[in-house]
């Protein structure tokens, strides 16, 4: 990402939430992988996505987004999301990457679904 | 062509990364209609107008005559979630050592010339005003056997620097295709195609084994060698494929019900009935 912040905090059983600021583009690859990296240290079952601080993503984010879910996958894990705006939303409903990533509003409510509150 | 020349960008971990050399196929097309997203572009958030608009399904403007449209309307956009088969990242690269060009003027050319840069006997038609987000691109693709395959491409993503295409049900990938280009640090553009796809069903799975992949290498490093070219760049195209994910999503084989290819082929045999059929003028 080239001027965020990205951290990575534990949630309770099975969960780990990745909290995004700034931009996901192309040049965000190697932070955001490092923080997958650090949120799977203690091998969580739900990897969280927090979107509230968001700025900006384009089509090479969600692409980085796409290989999330493919490593998330691979481990059996599940990939949530939100806080994301509206307009992001919807980009997950273009790009179809809403039947994959469970999109909730608020933080509460996908560690709800994700059985880690 | 040289393989593996790329720094490793891949996301996924390194023991299940396979490097291989790939095969294209693509595409005659047809660039249809041009859906631009008004309701983003009156919105204040940063970007939002360079998404396509978001739709039930694709809807495909005035084509020119000989433009066959039998595989997009009414489609539903795909990406490689979507898709059936093992999931590859493939990467294309070339630098415009010696042109002084920014990113921004190599993509404003590739937008505006796409089809030119194809192979010969691939066919482009898109709007005049170039590459926008919610056009919707059809394709017709020469397939062995003299086969027509009829396809299409959406228009996902457009800003200045990039633009992704999305592939409809039925063609032979779900995909994102993003085009691109940036300043490396020596100062250089390089211009970039990246295709993150699989397979959209078992025939097509099949078909990229057979032959497919390399096609699809064909395809791109003579486009973007093209692209060069027009930039007075004569230079190599680096390539680097990876596959992203082994397992084929088992559950994505009913997705041969749109197979374009399958399609088209049915279309392409009753053209003499349909011939018959028509009225005839003149005289």
């Amino acid at each position: 990402m080239t001027n965020e912040v990205l951290g990575v905090r534990d949630a309770g059983p099975g969960a780990a939430i990745i909290d995004i600021k700034g931009e996901v583009t192309a040049a965000s690859e190697d932070a955001l992988m490092v923080a997958f990296g650090e949120a799977n240290e203690s091998r969580p079952q739900s990897i969280l996505l927090n979107f509230t601080d968001l700025d900006y993503m384009n089509s090479s984010g969600i692409g980085l987004l796409v290989t999330l879910l493919v490593r998330t996958n691979r481990q059996k894990q599940r990939l949530f999301a939100f806080g994301l705006t509206d307009h992001y939303r919807q980009i997950f409903e273009l790009t179809r990457l809403d039947e994959a990533v469970g999109i909730y509003d608020t933080e509460g409510d996908a560690l709800s679904a994700a059985g880690a509150s | 062509m040289t393989t593996d020349k790329l720094p490793d960008t891949a996301p996924e971990e390194t023991p299940l990364a396979e490097t291989v050399v790939a095969e294209a196929t693509l595409p005659e097309a047809v660039i249809a209609e041009a859906v631009v997203d008004e309701a983003a572009t009156e919105t204040s958030v940063r970007g939002a107008a360079n998404w396509a608009r978001l739709t039930d399904s694709l809807t495909v403007g005035e084509v020119p005559p000989e433009a066959r449209n039998i595989n997009v309307t009414g489609r539903r956009q795909t990406g490689p979630m979507q898709g059936f088969g093992k999931m590859w990242q493939k990467t294309y690269r070339v630098s415009m050592t010696g042109a002084e060009v920014t990113p921004q003027e190599v993509v404003a050319a590739w937008k505006a010339k796409f089809p030119s840069f194809w192979p010969d006997g691939n066919r482009f038609y898109g709007p005049l005003t170039g590459i926008a987000p919610g056009d919707v691109a059809l394709l017709n693709l020469t397939m062995p056997g003299r086969l027509k395959l009829s396809t299409g491409v959406l228009v996902m993503y457009a800003d200045e620097e990039s633009f992704t295409f999305m592939t409809p049900e039925g063609h032979m990938f779900a995909a994102f295709i993003t085009f691109s280009a940036f300043e490396g640090t020596d100062g250089v553009t390089t211009a970039q195609a990246q295709v993150l796809l699989r397979a959209n069903d078992p025939l097509f799975e099949i078909g990229l084994a057979c032959g497919g992949h390399r096609k699809e290498d064909t395809f791109w490093v003579y486009t973007l060698t093209a692209l060069a070219a027009h930039f007075g760049v004569e230079t190599e195209v680096e390539t680097q494929v990876v596959c992203v994910d082994k397992r084929r999503q088992w559950r994505r084989a009913k997705n041969i019900r749109y197979n374009s290819a399958i399609r088209s082929g049915v279309y392409m045999m009753g053209t003499p009935f349909r011939s018959l059929r028509r009225p005839r003028t003149g005289r």
